[in-house]
């Protein structure tokens, strides 16, 4: 007896229906729909989004472009495991090799350092975009959490990449900024000890940051990533409003194929297309081969630790590099389980008072930091003027305290002068501090030269 | 049941396992990152820095001398009366490599300006501690350097050089 086939379709038919089940291109949405709940990497997105979310302006696809800037660093990086060792004698070398010899090895290595460096900032202005249209607040909170270890992640990840290339720029970036760690009380020297490999940077050091960089870092990056995006879909993104518009009843919904998708994709190509141009003008720096017997003067820390050590140069290095660092993290966390006063979700910058308030407090930074700094460096010796105190207090808890007071002082001015709520007044707080570091990090990159002295930024070159 | 968990302080044999078992897992995690710990930790080779150097001996090295190790990462300072001191190099401030400046007869850090005496001890900061020292032995004249130890002082003492 023979058994009749049901299906009339012919053999390469059947194979492509069994790896793609539903019928592409889609002719209707329940269609597109399932064509995105079937797909496995569509499926990171809902079958449908809120229409007004798509609004490029709102999100400036910042989370979008952190996931094609992951991909890029995860292809070019795994591509420059290949030519790369990391050991002192072969690092350098190797460096030098992708110039010379092996075909399309500057580019590679180019779009990998650029790619790594835009993440920083692609990460912490995505947190910025969250922050000022309200887009932590409940349900939110736990994924602003996450967001936060996804900096430092990127962070991490930048750092350990940087002392790969093992040239003077690595070796005393890395210095600098591991022996921040010494100031952690107790267990700093003894983590410090860990991750170098032994009491210096050397070649146990560039073992340990090698695993760190390709295996550990990536696999964290890729279960938190997931847990983020996954929370996303779950919690869907804030709506925007525009100022004094009431959060809408029922929100017009759209299929995510193709509403969604050809957003993405057009703007990926777009950025993958910046990408490869700027990465074909600017090759990545590359200093003469690590030397642990000198250090060049000045010696930098990493671009986005000038900040901190901007801080180091005013404050007891505990406070600099592990107090106030700290705090600054621990109130980013604590930030979404705060009370919120307003209905502000969605809303640039909460309400017309929150973009005065949010104004008054990037322009208090902008003016106030520079000329702290100025008076710290050129009139005020607190240590000199408090000869009795250690100088952990007179240069740690003194400074801080007065500037938590000036803190507390510039809050209760913003909430009486403007009438502020305390979303608002939160806000400016944060846009103060947020610049404030801004122009740390502008400072140290631009401003600070030989012997770590003020100068003119032509003067530092 | 009921009865049971009424009768307050008694331990029921729910609580009794929950305990057990959260017990067992936090020793198995203590277990776990003691073997990572261990596996980690870093591992100092004879030889090299972090172990013991020969310097020679003590009447080669003149008075006010400082006299560099690069491979053992310290300065043999013999000061004017005559005591040895075996400085670390790394900056006490973010841990730069400090050269001996002979004209201004200091230690002068690249990095962020800190300044050490001949002894070590601190001129301008931000450096917030007096340079390290390594322990010295003098034994018929030869000097021996222990980098494998690290000395942190908060302050320079007479009795941190070694005669011969």
């Amino acid at each position: 007896m023979t058994v009749q086939d049901p299906r009339p379709e012919s053999l390469p038919q059947r194979v492509w229906e069994s790896v793609q089940r539903d019928e592409l291109p889609p002719h209707d949405d329940r269609g597109r729909m399932r064509v995105v709940m079937n797909n496995l990497i569509l499926h990171i997105h809902p079958s449908k989004v809120a229409k007004p979310t798509l609004k490029f302006t709102y999100t400036w696809g910042l989370g979008g472009l952190a996931i094609l800037l992951m991909m890029i660093l995860a292809v070019t990086g795994i591509m420059l495991m290949f030519v790369y060792t990391p050991t002192p004698e072969r690092a350098y070398n190797d460096m030098l090799r992708l110039r010379t010899e092996i075909q399309f090895g500057q580019m590679i290595r180019n779009l990998h350092h650029w790619s790594g460096n835009l993440m920083v900032v692609v990460a912490f202005l995505h947190m910025l975009r969250v922050f000022f249209t309200g887009g932590y607040r409940p349900p939110r909170e736990f994924n602003w959490v996450l967001g936060i270890a996804l900096l430092l992640l990127v962070v991490a990840a930048n750092f350990t990449g940087y002392l790969l290339p093992w040239d003077q720029l690595a070796y005393w970036a890395v210095t600098v900024g591991t022996s921040l760690l010494d100031y952690v009380p107790v267990i700093g020297p003894a983590i410090s000890r860990l991750i170098l490999g032994g009491p210096e940077v050397g070649a146990a050091t560039l073992t340990n940051f090698y695993g760190l960089h390709v295996a550990i870092i990536p696999l964290m990056l890729m279960g938190i990533i997931s847990f983020h995006i996954w929370r996303v879909r779950k919690d869907t993104l804030s709506i925007p409003r525009r100022l004094d518009e009431p959060p809408p009843d029922r929100v017009e919904k759209v299929t995510t194929l193709p509403h969604l998708v050809a957003i993405e994709f057009v703007f990926a190509l777009v950025m993958i297309a910046l990408i490869l141009l700027w990465a074909s003008w600017m090759d990545a720096p590359l200093e003469e081969a690590a030397n642990p017997d000198h250090s060049p003067n000045p010696a930098k820390a990493a671009w986005y630790f000038m900040g901190l050590q901007e801080l180091l140069l005013h404050f007891h290095p505990v406070f600099g590099a592990i107090v106030v660092p700290g705090l600054a993290l621990g109130a980013l966390a604590a930030l979404p389980y705060l009370r919120f006063d307003s209905d502000a979700e969605g809303i640039w910058f909460r309400s017309r008072r929150g973009r005065v308030t949010a104004a008054v407090g990037a322009l208090t930074g902008l003016v106030a930091t520079p000329a702290l700094v100025l008076l710290d460096e050129y009139l005020l010796d607190l240590p000199a003027l408090l000869p009795s105190l250690p100088t952990i207090i007179s240069n740690g808890w003194v400074p801080l305290a007065i500037l938590l007071l000036m803190l507390v002082l510039y809050y209760v001015f913003v909430r009486r002068a403007f009438g502020a709520s305390a979303c608002e007044a939160r806000q400016s707080v944060f846009t103060l501090l947020v610049v404030s570091f801004v122009v740390l990090t502008v400072i140290g990159v631009a401003f600070r030269g030989e012997g770590m002295a003020l100068m003119w930024p032509w003067e530092v070159m | 049941m009921v009865a049971e968990t009424s009768r307050g302080a008694e331990v029921t044999r729910r609580d009794f396992l929950k305990w057990a078992w959260g017990a067992a897992g936090a020793v198995a995690l203590a277990e776990g990152g003691l073997v990572a710990y261990r596996f980690f930790a870093p591992k100092v080779t004879e030889g090299e820095f972090g172990g013991v150097f020969d310097a020679g001996l003590a009447d080669d090295y003149p008075p006010g001398s400082v006299t560099p190790f690069p491979n053992g990462r310290f300065y043999l300072v013999r000061q004017a009366d005559g005591g040895f001191l075996a400085l670390y190099r790394k900056c006490t401030h973010l841990g730069c490599a400090v050269p001996w400046d002979q004209a201004a007869g200091q230690f002068i850090c690249p990095c962020h300006a800190s300044a050490f005496e001949i002894d070590g001890d601190v001129i301008n900061p931000p450096a917030p501690r007096p340079l390290d020292r390594f322990p010295i032995t003098i034994e018929a004249g030869a000097i021996r350097v222990d980098t494998g130890t690290t000395i942190q002082r908060d302050h320079t003492r007479p009795d941190d050089a070694v005669y011969a």
